[in-house]
């Protein structure tokens, strides 16, 4: 097997007197499709927040693609190659759709401030290739009709697709979806599986998703990490954590 | 090619045909009309700052009191002195906070290094060419400062970024008060008055134009990204810390252009012109303009220049009758009331955020 894209290794995060995360390992290879489950305030989001630098771990070391991301801030981690989406939504509520996802281009301007207020051809001609990969990109998730208005009056599944699309827009290698599928209706939930599916084999990219969903988990994961109070309990392929009976404890209580 | 350069040159020649035109205006309107133009730069730098990125500025008139200060400066040729070392004789103990200081005294003689230098310079090239060479010089100066505060104190959030920067707008205030080569207490005055029509609303068309540019391109969306959801720019790839300096050091250099013109319109500044209720000023005309809407914040800057003047008219007109002329006489207070109906019925400001929803091309 190559090098993992991601690695985990022996991860600790204390809050305080409280292990929010404690030594946890998983790796992730490239263009794999990862899930992470586990009962409420089992750490999942935790995690995303320490793969992104929002927190830093007490302890253990996290590398991406060779390199270590641990105490980088959160837009050099993105930099680097993950972006994320939020539990709770968090678009630019000012900005329209299409502005959105051009904001989330922003690092990979080639051109510096001086070339926004001169305004030359360098900065035309970037601006409309930065306009042209963005509305492509909304078309592939079919967002193209409400491109000009406000993100706020975007109906909640496609605030949650352009969220997706926004991620996207800075070109990761590896995406996180935190719960993507939440307050979505089972017909929304089926074509949010397929979306994931299609961008993961699309973009070559390796996705670590946390959903409450076992639906949605079970049927696009091709492993699942089960977190409990932090610590992870079972690894698998989704036929065997369903027949686990830790996992049955950590959902059912004993 | 993009057309916005074009619409600002045409403003440019406008103004500049126009100020030929304005040359017998009765000076009271004259006056009122450059400090609209001062107060339209000054609150559109600021809306970058309180606006666009949503990082709430109180120390506005600092930064145009550097500006005018060191503009005077540079225009009226005055040179500071070096500062003066410690001696190293005494107790041994004086000793480590006595090299402390000595690094910053290095740091403040290459400023007055500098400063002389560019004074030396300057006193070469009289005329028009030192006024725009002053302009600059202060609003660079400004700048710097607002580089200078801006690093340590953009960590902080709301109200306590708002009481960061209010000390450093007294701390200036306060060191002008002391600097015995600015005149100190008695004010600085003698600048020629270069100030026109056309330079002031060049100025603010500049600004304008700076400002728009800024905000209306991928760059500059970042300002927009870090007031609307600090954590989900910082996700996408944004150093917000960047842009929040970033709106900072415009936001001062244009003040500080705002304070040269001012400056030289006036041709005298006092460091009470400065104060906590400047900046409010500003302030209050990017709360009612809009945030984030630069025509908004622009009709406010016009509208609170006038606006106590009409007041003061109408106190002076003899066929009303006395109670009115009573109330229009206490026209702050009719000032501060208008301001809070204003609030009241308009919290969005006069154009709210839906002159920015309206933007689409770059």
């Amino acid at each position: 097997m190559s090098a993992p894209l991601l690695k985990l290794d022996n991860v600790t995060v204390r809050f305080g007197g409280l292990k929010a995360v404690s030594e946890l390992s998983f790796e992730i290879a490239e263009g794999e499709l990862v899930g992470l489950i586990g009962p409420n305030g089992a750490g999942k989001t935790t995690v995303f927040n320490l793969i992104t630098g929002v927190y830093q771990p007490t302890s253990g070391a996290i590398t991406f693609a060779g390199k270590s991301v641990v105490g980088h801030r959160p837009y050099k981690v993105t930099a680097r190659g993950i972006a994320r989406t939020f539990q709770n939504i968090r678009l630019f509520s000012s900005l329209s759709v299409l502005d959105n996802v051009r904001t989330a281009c922003n690092m990979h301007l080639k051109h510096g401030i001086s070339h926004a207020l001169f305004r030359g051809p360098k900065f035309c001609r970037e601006e409309a290739e930065i306009e042209k990969t963005s509305r492509e990109l909304l078309e592939i998730f079919g967002l193209t009709t409400e491109c000009d208005v406000s993100c706020k009056s975007l109906p909640y599944g496609d605030q949650r697709r352009l969220e997706i699309v926004r991620a996207l827009a800075t070109r990761p290698k590896l995406l996180l979806l935190d719960e993507p599928a939440a307050g979505m209706n089972p017909t929304e939930k089926a074509e949010l599986m397929k979306l994931i599916r299609f961008t993961q084999e699309k973009f070559g990219l390796a996705v670590l998703l946390v959903e409450h969903d076992m639906k949605v988990v079970m049927g696009i994961c091709q492993r699942i990490n089960v977190l409990d109070y932090g610590k992870k309990i079972a690894e698998g392929t989704p036929a065997e954590i369903r027949s686990n009976p830790e996992v049955i404890q950590a959902y059912l209580g004993s | 090619m993009d057309k916005t350069k074009f619409i600002l040159l045409g403003f440019l020649v406008l103004f500049g045909s126009v100020s030929h035109w304005l040359g017998g205006m009765n000076p009271y309107y004259y006056d009122i009309l450059i400090g609209i133009g001062i107060n339209i730069i000054l609150a559109a730098g600021l809306n970058l700052v309180n606006g666009y990125t949503g990082q709430f500025s109180l120390g506005h008139a600092g930064f145009m009191a550097v500006g005018a200060y060191l503009g005077s400066a540079l225009s009226l040729s005055i040179k500071l002195p070096y500062p003066s070392f410690p001696d190293w004789s005494g107790n041994l103990i004086w000793w480590i906070p006595k090299a402390l200081l000595v690094v910053i005294l290095l740091l403040c003689d290459v400023a007055v290094s500098f400063h002389n230098a560019v004074i030396g310079v300057a006193q070469h090239f009289p005329g028009w060419g030192q006024f725009l060479v002053a302009l600059l010089y202060g609003g660079v100066g400004a700048a710097v400062a607002g580089l200078l505060v801006g690093i340590p104190s953009l960590r902080l959030k709301g109200d306590y970024l708002a009481i960061v920067t209010l000390g450093f707008n007294e701390i200036i205030k306060g060191i002008i008060q002391n600097a015995e080569p600015f005149g100190a207490q008695r004010g600085l005055g003698g600048q020629a008055q270069y100030t026109n029509f056309f330079w002031t609303f060049a100025f603010a068309a500049v600004t304008i134009y700076a400002v728009l540019s800024l905000v209306h391109s991928t760059y500059g969306r970042g300002f927009l990204a870090v007031r609307d959801d600090e954590i989900a720019a910082e996700a996408m790839g944004i150093n917000t810390t960047k842009y929040k300096v970033l709106a900072f050091v415009l936001g001062a250099f244009f003040a500080g252009i705002a304070g040269g013109l001012y400056a030289h319109f006036k041709q005298f500044i006092h460091p009470e012109g400065f104060n906590f209720m400047k900046s409010v000023d500003v302030v209050v005309m990017v709360i009612l303009g809009g945030m984030g809407s630069t025509a908004g914040v622009c009709v406010a800057a016009a509208l609170l220049t006038i606006l106590p003047e009409i007041l003061r008219t109408v106190s002076r007109i003899e066929a009303l009758p006395a109670w009115l002329q009573g109330v229009a006489e206490n026209r702050m207070i009719l000032y501060s009331l208008l301001l809070i109906i204003l609030m009241l019925t308009r919290p969005q400001g006069l154009f709210g955020v839906g002159a920015l929803k309206k933007t689409k091309k770059a």
